[in-house]
């Protein structure tokens, strides 16, 4: 790696060039929940001019996660026989009445895994459980269910099927672009979510809304650079999807990987939490895989739960508040009683902000 | 979201690949990125490489910003 990358002095000429070139005001989202937290950390925001304004969009695949689905798995979890493998930061997500922690505590068997194929191993080592793989995340996470489906197949294990509440980029963004009350002049891209995709499926944005899309890495030099850039596209009216993140991302992305995106999913509705319902933004499996579709072969319905009042997550992951902007931010949310996923999940913005502090707002923590 | 590491290749067998990550050796799946060999760097999330970094271009992006820093310096 480029010996310059972790340098301050270059990260410290970025900054300087970036204080020069903003002459007028940028409000540029990070989709992706680990830039928020990369942004965090660096305490990039203070030192940005105050121009440049940074928000946190829904890229916290856990966040997005609707508290009606949640209700869903975690009735599904407590189901006798069923062994819901998890990744870990999806434990602790409330729904609207409990979590999958809390259902663990009371008996249900909900295991993390950290990896689709140790829920595949967990099959074949619980022939006469049903094990339940619940599928979170965005287009960087799918093509490795997808290989541990096709594997699950070829080694004709029966007890085993995907609970499938995965969800697209380009469509949320879309979305966002579409809601008059989010007002955003750029994108910081997801960078791993574009590893698979590459820039074309984002040429739209720049193309139909006139918004720079940058590409961006995870490093402070990297998202300095992103930052840079789109403020030049922004300044001389040429907004484009450029790929600051070159090391990982090919403008053509990873065809393999979206290969079997296609071959085993198909889009459809989903709902994100904050936003409601999102076309083509979600993943189900295709009819032929029925048979490994947890929703279809466990079909459950629950009368949905009251939702939190005044939580604000909904808000913030549109971007339209900011953490501590949030009613119960520090004082009733913390991330030892979070009652909104944007605090429990380590990506989320408010758990972002909590940890690394939010200093002009003079929050406590 | 996609917390993804680089970790460099260093045993291949059929689609399972060993990697090591600052000095200790992880198996990954490799079927999404086929063409990685051996010596390689990839991009691994949830225990599957799911892309070939690609070193030589990781340089090239910064030679512009490196004739640019360098001026600095001389100022």
């Amino acid at each position: 790696m480029n010996h310059y990358k972790d340098n301050r002095d270059y990260a410290r000429y970025l900054l300087d060039l970036i204080q020069k070139e903003a002459d007028r005001p940028l409000t540029v989202m990070e989709v992706c929940g680990t830039h928020t937290v990369a942004i965090a950390r660096s305490g990039l925001r203070e030192l940005l001019p105050e121009s440049i304004r940074l928000l946190s969009g829904p890229g916290c695949p856990v966040c997005v996660t609707d508290d009606l689905d949640l209700d869903l798995v975690i009735a599904l979890a407590r189901e006798k026989g069923i062994i819901l493998a998890t990744f870990g930061d999806m434990m602790r997500v409330p729904g609207t009445q409990s979590s999958l922690l809390q259902e663990k505590s009371r008996g249900a068997d909900v295991r993390v895994v950290y990896s689709p194929a140790d829920a595949l191993t967990l099959a074949a080592e619980n022939p006469d459980s049903e094990v339940v793989f619940l599928g979170v995340g965005f287009e960087t996470t799918v093509p490795t269910v997808a290989v541990a489906l096709e594997q699950a197949m070829r080694q004709g294990l029966k007890n085993f099927s995907v609970y499938s509440l995965h969800k697209l980029v380009p469509p949320v963004m879309k979305a966002l672009l579409e809601d008059p009350d989010v007002k955003i002049d750029a994108f910081i891209n997801p960078g791993h979510v574009c590893t698979i995709l590459g820039s074309e499926p984002f040429r739209f944005i720049p193309e139909k809304y006139g918004r720079p899309c940058v590409v961006t890495g995870f490093e402070a030099v990297d998202i300095l650079e992103a930052i840079l850039i789109m403020l030049r596209q922004h300044k001389e009216k040429r907004p484009a999807v450029e790929i600051q993140y070159k090391r990982a991302v090919r403008p053509e992305g990873n065809p393999v990987a979206r290969s079997f995106i296609e071959k085993y999913f198909e889009p459809v509705t989903a709902r994100w939490r904050g936003i409601g319902e999102v076309p083509d933004s979600g993943l189900t499996l295709r009819e032929e895989y029925a048979a490994y579709d947890a929703q279809r072969r466990f079909p459950l319905s629950i009368t949905p739960g009251k939702r939190r009042k005044n939580c604000s997550c909904g808000e913030v992951l549109k971007g339209l508040k900011l953490p501590y902007e949030c009613a119960l931010f520090g004082k009733v949310c913390t991330p030892v009683k979070p009652v909104g996923p944007c605090m429990v999940s380590t990506e989320g913005s408010c758990a972002a902000y909590y940890r690394y502090g939010a200093q002009k707002a003079g929050v406590a923590h | 979201m996609c917390l993804a590491i680089p970790a460099k290749i260093t045993k291949i067998n059929g689609m399972i690949a060993e990697v090591d990550i600052g000095g200790n050796i992880k198996e990954i799946n490799i079927t999404l990125t086929p063409e990685a060999k051996i010596g390689d760097y990839v991009l691994i999330h949830a225990g599957f490489a799911i892309q070939v970094i690609d070193e030589k271009a990781a340089e090239e992006i910064f030679e512009a910003w490196e004739v640019a820093y360098e001026s600095l310096q001389r100022q």
